[in-house]
């Protein structure tokens, strides 16, 4: 009897060692994405990307010699899930740098975990509060919704337009964005002369556009928002003959829109990352052969189109792997350090310069682009 | 003064499609006396199911048809799960629709994708202009389709032996029972019904709104509503509901606040549950009772 039970401890024993041993093998890096729920157009090129990406890696041969281990969460775009798993990902599968989440919200609400077990987190989300104030740990790759303000101000500013009419969707990126043109808009001589919302679900949107219409100060509109609510509001723009010039915002920067909002989208002005016409970008542009190539990439393997969302996946995945490779250790830690001095890096949202001072690193002039639908498709506004 | 028109036309519009969702909820409620809150997602699964038949290349007509078709498939299954825990309480029913719901939206996220989706206006994508604002007959279409329905389900079951044998059925079961009125085949008939007015409501959104696979959420909310506030179990109700809904939100929206406006369905329908019960279109319970 006792002879079967040291043998089954034994037995388990080895059976432990083994999976460390393995366990070292490989690299584990954690991935929180929303692949379902409202945020899930964002989740799902994300996550396609980063499980495409790593799989070649390793291909490659890994990192040092290592092969990395994707440990990935559906967090849904709830911020409670999203602490849930940050806790099983430090605590239960100790991986040793954390990408995403998809949105602000679960971001923010996650920082004070991965700051105190020192791990570094890369965001892919778009608020600008995830690092302003600089946190140690945290670094993010999507340029924020500020930047995106400042590409239509200048914008705005070159047609001479001042006088500013927002609707934006009261989801959260709609709610951030509106906030953030509002607060910078004086700095451009801008005046925000209507305000109006609507629900992110709503059905038509005719009664705010009217008051806008009526409004004899407005020379522009511009509605922050993504899903099906801006594309509502493009087609009844165009079905109420409102002949103000119109802005769309980073939320709506895929093909899907023109489809869906169709012969309304005409003329419409839209700030975006520059990956989505990457086949169309000037070769001057530093990064245009790695946006190139990604959407390219995605295109084939997916069979659909490239949104922006999963150039954030591409740029996180990558810069950790570069980070390891330059420290030559998988501490988290000496991870984190490597990250703050990654220079020049060739991203698919522009050529990323992290410091001390900037946890973001990417140049305003390149992080955005201003495009405009003409036929259907992109051009893009010089 | 044609402001105040303006808004009241875009009210309109968004009743109707309230009212089309509404329905679902009246025929169901008629026949069973349970709510189905899986309503919603037999809208989602008619546009769903129809633009990814489009996309099969099978033309309009046709992708129509079979779309319904599934739905009513569809509402066919929920029948069949209800049936089998017919002994339960309403609220445990009442759940099961709920769960139901969740389950359709999961399986349109495994079986379609994420993504919005739409097809072309099948009435083209002109609009009547009308003083300052404008009509597109894609609304129109639905003002149309709604009210014939709502003249069809009236007359259904008003004068028609089957219709009369529902409402009968939800009166009294075991009276109906002895009157050798089949009631398993007529409530899932009535579970059927309500998922083709969900599919065709469903068919004649999409491209207005566009859809994907939780647009069902807030349309069945907002349905529901309209259904509540117009008397459960009566079509006309749900008309006046879904218009008194649609019209007051956008009253809201132009005059007051954006803001507020999803507030309101909510404290509308607050307001009828504390004083007016059986809704607007009267006491239809204690008169079956």
């Amino acid at each position: 009897m006792l002879k079967r039970f040291t043998l089954r401890v034994l037995a388990l024993l080895l059976i432990s060692s083994f999976a460390v041993l393995n366990a070292k093998d490989t690299i584990k890096i954690g991935a929180l994405v929303a692949t379902t729920g409202s945020a899930s157009f964002l989740g799902d090129p994300e996550l396609k990307t980063l499980q495409h990406y790593v799989t070649k890696i390793n291909a490659q041969g890994g990192v040092n010699g290592q092969k990395i281990e994707l440990i990935h969460y559906d967090t849904a775009a709830n911020p409670k899930k999203a602490v849930t798993f940050t806790k099983r990902l430090i605590n239960q599968d100790k991986v040793v740098a954390i990408i995403g989440p998809s949105t602000t919200g679960e971001t923010m609400a996650i920082i004070k975990f991965v700051e105190k077990a020192g791990i570094p987190l890369m965001s892919m989300s778009a608020g600008v509060s995830i690092i302003d104030p600089i946190k140690k740990y945290v670094f993010k790759v999507a340029a924020t919704d500020r930047m995106a303000c400042m590409k239509i101000m200048q914008d705005l500013n070159r047609r001479n337009l001042t006088n500013l009419a927002l609707i934006s969707g009261n989801g959260g990126f709609g709610k951030s964005m509106r906030k953030e043109c509002k607060a910078i808009a004086p700095n451009f001589g801008i005046k925000i002369v209507a305000d109006e919302t609507y629900g992110k679900k709503d059905s038509d949107m005719t009664a705010q556009l009217l008051k806008i219409k009526n409004n004899k100060d407005v020379q522009v509109v511009l509605n922050p928002g993504f899903g099906q609510g801006p594309a509502i509001v493009t087609k009844n723009y165009a079905q109420l003959k409102i002949k103000y010039p119109f802005y769309q915002s980073h939320g709506v920067a895929s093909k899907k829109f023109i489809q869906i909002a169709g012969a309304a989208a005409e003329s419409v002005r839209v700030v975006s990352p520059p990956v989505i016409v990457a086949n169309k970008l000037d070769d001057s542009i530093a990064n245009k052969k790695v946006a190139l190539a990604y959407k390219n990439e995605y295109e084939k393997t997916f069979n659909s189109d490239v949104s922006s969302f999963g150039g954030h996946a591409y740029d996180a995945i990558y810069i950790i792997v570069d980070a390891i490779k330059r420290a030559g250790s998988t501490e988290p830690s000496k991870i984190r350090d490597a990250i703050q001095n990654t220079k020049n890096f060739e991203g698919v949202d522009g050529i990323v310069n992290l410091s001390e001072t900037d946890h973001l690193g990417l140049n305003t002039k390149t992080g955005m682009i201003m495009l405009e639908i003409k036929n259907g498709d992109w051009t893009i506004v010089k | 003064m044609i402001e105040l028109f303006a808004y009241l036309l875009s009210g309109v519009t968004v009743g109707f499609i309230y009212t089309l969702v509404g329905l679902g909820f009246t025929v169901i409620y008629n026949s069973s006396g349970i709510i189905n809150f899986s309503q919603g997602e037999f809208v989602m699964a008619g546009g769903m199911s129809t633009v990814f038949l489009l996309y099969a290349g099978l033309p309009l007509g046709v992708a129509f048809v079979l779309a319904i078709l599934i739905t009513s498939m569809i509402g066919i299954v929920l029948y069949k799960l209800i049936s089998l825990s017919r002994d339960s309480s309403p609220i445990s029913l009442i759940i099961l629709t709920l769960g139901f719901a969740i389950f359709l939206r999961g399986l349109a996220q495994v079986i379609f994708d994420k993504q919005l989706h739409t097809m072309p206006s099948f009435v083209g994508d002109g609009a009547f202009e009308i003083f300052d604002t404008t009509l597109t007959y894609q609304a129109l279409l639905i003002m149309v389709v709604a009210s014939a329905i709502v003249v069809l389900l009236y007359l259904f079951f008003k004068k028609t032996k089957t219709g009369q044998a529902m409402v009968a059925a939800s009166n009294n079961v075991d009276a109906a029972k002895l009157m050798g009125i089949n009631i398993k085949k007529i409530l899932m008939l009535n579970f059927a019904i309500s998922a083709v007015i969900a599919s065709i409501g469903g068919i004649l959104l999409t491209p207005i709104t566009s859809t994907n696979y939780e647009v069902g959420i807030m349309l069945g909310l907002k349905g529901f509503c309209a259904a509540i506030i117009g008397g459960l179990g009566n079509p006309f109700g749900a008309v006046a509901g879904g218009l008194i809904l649609g019209v007051l939100e956008s009253l809201v929206a132009g005059y007051v606040s954006s803001e507020y406006k999803d507030a309101v369905a909510f404290v509308v329908l607050l307001a009828i549950l504390f004083f007016m019960p059986g809704g607007i279109f009267g006491n239809l319970k204690s008169q079956r009772v």
